[in-house]
């Protein structure tokens, strides 16, 4: 934790109230995101027991599979979960606009622009917690492998239409959800907690119902005392006032309320099965028709205020204007979502069960250079952000005192500009460290050539001064500038690139040969995980 | 399991043993039929004077070689010492189109040739550069051979971007030093052979499990004091010894200890070659300024009681002047203070830097800030095993470690907890064993200091 947010955190706990870490929204929001707040079944990893799902805040879609272990339920839910999620995201695949990028043409081996599509924009989908996250992996993981009757006419457990087809897409989210600074797939108290400081922990702050309770107390309650109501409060009937952000459900609405519905619907659904005439079974089926009834009502009693909150939060991130870089991040979000579209037109298979060598490592690159790139742009944005670097040593800002012109040595002599800086910060600038500041939002270098006493650095500004001897006008600092040098680089370069996987070397066992269809789980054979 | 112990020194030739390794790596790499050959290296054991004899009789057998080093100023010290050994070989210095991007002493080297393009290089009999830079350069025709240098601190996935550039390869590394790491969470491919941000051997070796592997079995730097230590603590399964033994090694100072902590601590660890300087027990910010303050003072005393090196190298000592002295630290800003601490004692020339940067270096006397000082809480990154090792292995005469009393207790209260990933080797001894290890030693030097 730095230096800024732990002085943060204090103050929250002094003040009772989260504290503004930053001052602008540093993820992009849809307009219309697609929520989903998802409950899952002790005793089955990722068995879905219900969702709230939707574009509308009023109207959300509730799903529940009142049976949790039954894998045609199940197959239900997510069906209907299908409808909801894959026309959102026809509805975005389907506006595009025209955009160039640079491929390498195959024949000539030459980098050339190429027309391509890119969506208008990009389906956005909001969990309310990490561990959501990790559901719609799962889901995605369990669902994308799995054939309809219609793709293997012999699959002995065909799956319903669109099943598969969401699977990648939600492998897809969760996917890119990993790239640090994406916003497809969000967890609503990362980025809750990404803007305030709590009181409390971070690991306390994954409570979606603590974690707005220390940002927007009631009226007259402290966050420390709000948020200890949200996670503990119990009515009489010993339930949690403000169920869990889920996926996981509480064990005494399991233990109280949940099993002894469950039980009622299996034993109604069994005196149906076991009906002998008409009259009967007529009776038996309202009776069925009850017992799920009370179980949608239990599930949605449960996701609603979850639902509601994440809608709160929302609302409070909307109300921070979005920081300048979040739409160039939103745009390569936009990418991501039109390269997956383009595979699913173009038929490829879904994604393999586990990452090839060279897929792992492009990931892995990838990310890392996002992580960096998040962490200068957040900084740029924000000066708040920016403090942080400057208070960890990483950033200096100052007064110029002082502009001598000089000139580098050689045949075409190019403008060399001292710079002579005075900072309260203290930079870890070592003698010849580059230093980097935002010109017109591209980055300008200059290095450290000397440090006195009271904070003065003399710096020799490099570059973005044209190509003349002179540099051009509002290139240079001038004396009596208020600026801001970063230690950190602005622009990540881009890696090396990779092998194709075909041509992986011995070192990491050669070529990793033609895929093969994901064979069932050993021991439930309905499942493909 | 417990730690095989080294060979009694009685009878034990560390000269003939190190020969002995020397030539079967030499003839695997040379005459082997395998396609890589490992060397698992301890501190100090002339890893890099393998490399470059490794070098020298590949370029001499007439095989074109390339070299991959981790950073630049691995790389340049690389072709400082070929160009040492054998003056008249012809070697390439490939380098990035940074400013700056080799040490310019290079120039001076007549048969040194330096370019940015591999292909102006491709002639020559040796090239060497970084990972980085190699991992940009595309060849119609691999190269015959490569050595890798430092492999345990290179990336599974840097190695993949160059693997196809050679056909066969040897890698030296330290498998105690610091893991190479990932600025993201990578737990996705952990269990992976492949996985991208374990090191370049573990996925070498998980693919071709039977190259050979060989081990250098003496340290040339460390002393007699403290090859045991760190052989026990740290390689339990592939013990070394030093190549020095008890007397050879002596550290004396000219003025007498003027009875304070520092001096106490100096003359322990001149005495044993290990020191620890107690503060007391206090949970601090990692910049702790009494520690800080401690370490600078240590380090100025040392400078200022006219210290001398006498060693196996030379008959006379050799002063201990700020060049031979160094401190190492587990966080950057941790450093920044200690080089502002010793700047406001005026004690310049003395390195300052983390134990990620001080990987590889040597120094006559090392002082160190305990990673686990003054803390709270361990974390695995302070608990790491090679951080560690690292600090309490660069030096030829005697470390001193500086610290807060309750760190055995803190390690008491913060087991390693870090999640076991199916598929993944786990790595003996654990940093918490170690630390416990280095613990009980210290606390034999122990100078309790209330500044």
């Amino acid at each position: 934790m730095s230096l800024i947010t732990t002085l943060a955190r204090f103050e929250a706990v002094d003040s009772g109230r989260a504290q503004a870490v930053a001052t602008v929204r540093h993820r992009h929001l849809s307009a219309r995101p697609l929520v989903f707040v998802p409950l899952t079944t002790a005793g089955e990893t990722g068995a879905p027991l219900g969702a709230l799902v939707g574009t509308d805040r009023d109207a959300p879609r509730l799903l529940v599979v009142p049976q949790p272990r039954d894998r045609d339920l199940r197959f239900g839910f997510l069906a209907d979960l299908a409808d909801v999620v894959l026309p959102y995201i026809d509805a975005h695949a389907e506006s595009v606009e025209a955009a160039e990028r640079t491929e390498t043409d195959p024949e000539t081996g030459k980098r050339v622009k190429v027309e391509v599509e890119l969506c208008a924009d990009a389906p956005q989908l909001i969990v309310p917690s990490r561990a959501g996250l990790d559901l719609v992996r799962l889901l995605g993981r369990s669902t994308r492998f799995r054939r309809t009757a219609e793709q293997d006419p012999e699959a002995p457990h065909p799956a319903p239409p669109h099943i598969p087809l969401l699977g990648r897409w939600l492998t897809h989210y969760g996917e890119r959800a990993r790239v640090p600074g994406s916003s497809l797939l969000l967890a609503l108290t990362d980025v809750l907690s990404r803007h305030w400081a709590t009181g409390q922990s971070s690991l306390e702050d994954q409570h979606l119902g603590a974690l707005l309770a220390w940002i927007d107390p009631p009226e007259g309650t402290s966050g420390a005392e709000a948020a200890r109501a949200a996670e503990l409060a119990r009515d009489a009937d010993g339930q949690l006032l403000c169920p869990p952000a889920g996926p996981a459900t509480d064990p005494a609405f399991d233990n109280k309320l949940l099993a002894p519905a469950i039980e009622r619907y299996d034993r109604a659904r069994a005196a149906l099965a076991a009906a002998e005439d008409a009259v009967a079974a007529d009776d038996r089926l309202a009776a069925l028709t009850a017992a799920e009834r009370e179980i949608r009502d239990l599930v949605a009693s449960r996701t609603r205020p979850t639902w509601d909150a994440v809608w709160r939060g929302l609302d409070l991130l909307r109300e921070l204007p979005q920081g300048a870089y979040a739409e160039e991040r939103w745009t390569r979000d936009r990418w991501s979502f039109t390269g997956h579209r383009d595979r699913v037109l173009a038929g490829e298979p879904p994604q393999p069960r586990r990452d090839d060598a060279v897929t792992a490592a492009n990931k892995l690159a990838t990310r890392e250079r996002e992580q960096a790139r998040l962490e200068a742009q957040e900084a740029l944005d924000d000066p708040l952000v920016m403090a942080g670097r400057r208070l960890a040593g990483e950033a200096f800002a100052g007064e110029v005192i002082d502009v001598v012109m000089a000139y580098s040595e050689g045949k075409r002599p190019s403008p060399r500009p001292l710079v002579t800086v005075r900072t309260d910060d203290r930079p870890q600038a070592a003698e010849r460290a580059k230093v980097y500041r935002s010109l017109g939002g591209r980055p300008q270098s200059a290095e450290v050539v000397g440090q006195e006493a009271g904070g003065v650095l003399v710096l020799r500004v490099l570059d973005k001064m044209g190509r003349g001897k002179e540099p051009e006008p509002g290139s240079v600092p001038e004396k009596g500038d208020r600026i801001c040098f970063t230690l950190f680089e602005h622009e990540q370069r881009g890696g090396a690139k990779l092998p194709d996987p075909e041509e992986t070397p011995w070192t990491h066992g050669g070529p990793p040969g033609e895929p093969t269809p994901e064979a069932p789980d050993a021991v439930t054979e309905e499942d493909v995980l | 399991m417990s730690p095989a112990h080294p060979a009694p020194a009685v009878g034990f030739d560390p000269g003939a043993a190190a020969a002995r390794a020397t030539d079967a790596i030499l003839r695997d790499t040379l005459h082997g039929t395998e396609r890589g050959v490992v060397v698992d290296s301890p501190p100090g054991a002339g890893k890099s004077t393998l490399v470059v004899r490794a070098a020298l009789e590949l370029a001499d057998a007439g095989r074109p070689l390339m070299v991959v080093a981790q950073t630049n100023a691995q790389v340049d010290d690389l072709v400082l010492r070929l160009a040492e050994k054998n003056p008249e070989l012809p070697v390439g210095r490939l380098h990035s189109s940074d400013a700056d991007a080799y040490d310019p002493a290079l120039d001076e080297l007549p048969r040194v040739r330096t370019s940015a393009k591999a292909a102006d290089l491709r002639e020559l009999p040796v090239v060497l550069s970084t990972a980085a830079k190699w991992a940009h350069v595309t060849v119609d025709e691999p190269w015959p051979h490569a050595i890798v240098d430092e492999a345990y601190q290179m990336r599974s996935d840097s190695l993949l971007a160059v693997a196809g550039l050679f056909e066969r390869a040897l890698f030296v590394g330290d498998p105690g030093q610091l893991d190479p790491f990932a600025i993201v969470g990578s737990d996705q491919w952990a269990g992976l052979s492949y996985d991208p941000s374990a090191s370049a051997v573990s996925t070498l070796l998980a693919h071709n499990p039977a190259l050979p592997q060989h081990r250098l079995p003496v340290s040339w730097r460390l002393p007699a004091s403290a090859a045991p230590l760190v052989s026990d603590a740290f390689y339990p399964y592939t013990p070394f010894r030093s190549g020095t033994d008890h007397g050879e090694r002596r550290l004396a100072f000219a003025v007498p200890s003027d009875g304070s902590g520092p001096d106490r601590v100096i003359d322990e660890a001149a005495h044993s070659g290990w020191g620890l300087l107690e503060l007391p027990a206090r949970h601090t910010p990692r910049t702790d300024p009494e520690a800080v303050r401690a370490v600078a003072a240590v380090v100025r005393r040392l400078l200022d009681r006219g210290g001398a090196a006498t060693s196996e190298r030379s008959p006379d000592p050799s002063p201990l002047t700020p060049d031979r002295v160094a401190v190492g630290t587990a966080h950057r800003d941790q450093a920044a203070a200690v080089r502002a601490a010793l700047a406001e004692l005026g004690a310049a020339g003395v390195t300052v830097d983390t134990a990620n940067r001080l990987q590889g270096r040597e120094y006559d006397v090392t002082v160190v800030l305990h990673p686990l000082s003054g803390r709270p809480d361990a974390t695995a990154f302070h608990l790491e095993t090679g951080r560690l090792c690292v600090l309490a292995s660069r030096h030829r005469h005697a470390c001193i470690v500086v610290c807060r009393a309750g760190v055995g207790d803190l390690l008491d209260d913060y087991p390693s907890t870090e999640p076991v990933q199916l598929g993944t080797l786990v790595k003996f001894p654990d940093g918490w064993e170690a630390n416990h290890a280095v613990l009980a030693h210290l606390a034999e030097h122990r100078v309790v200091w209330h500044p």
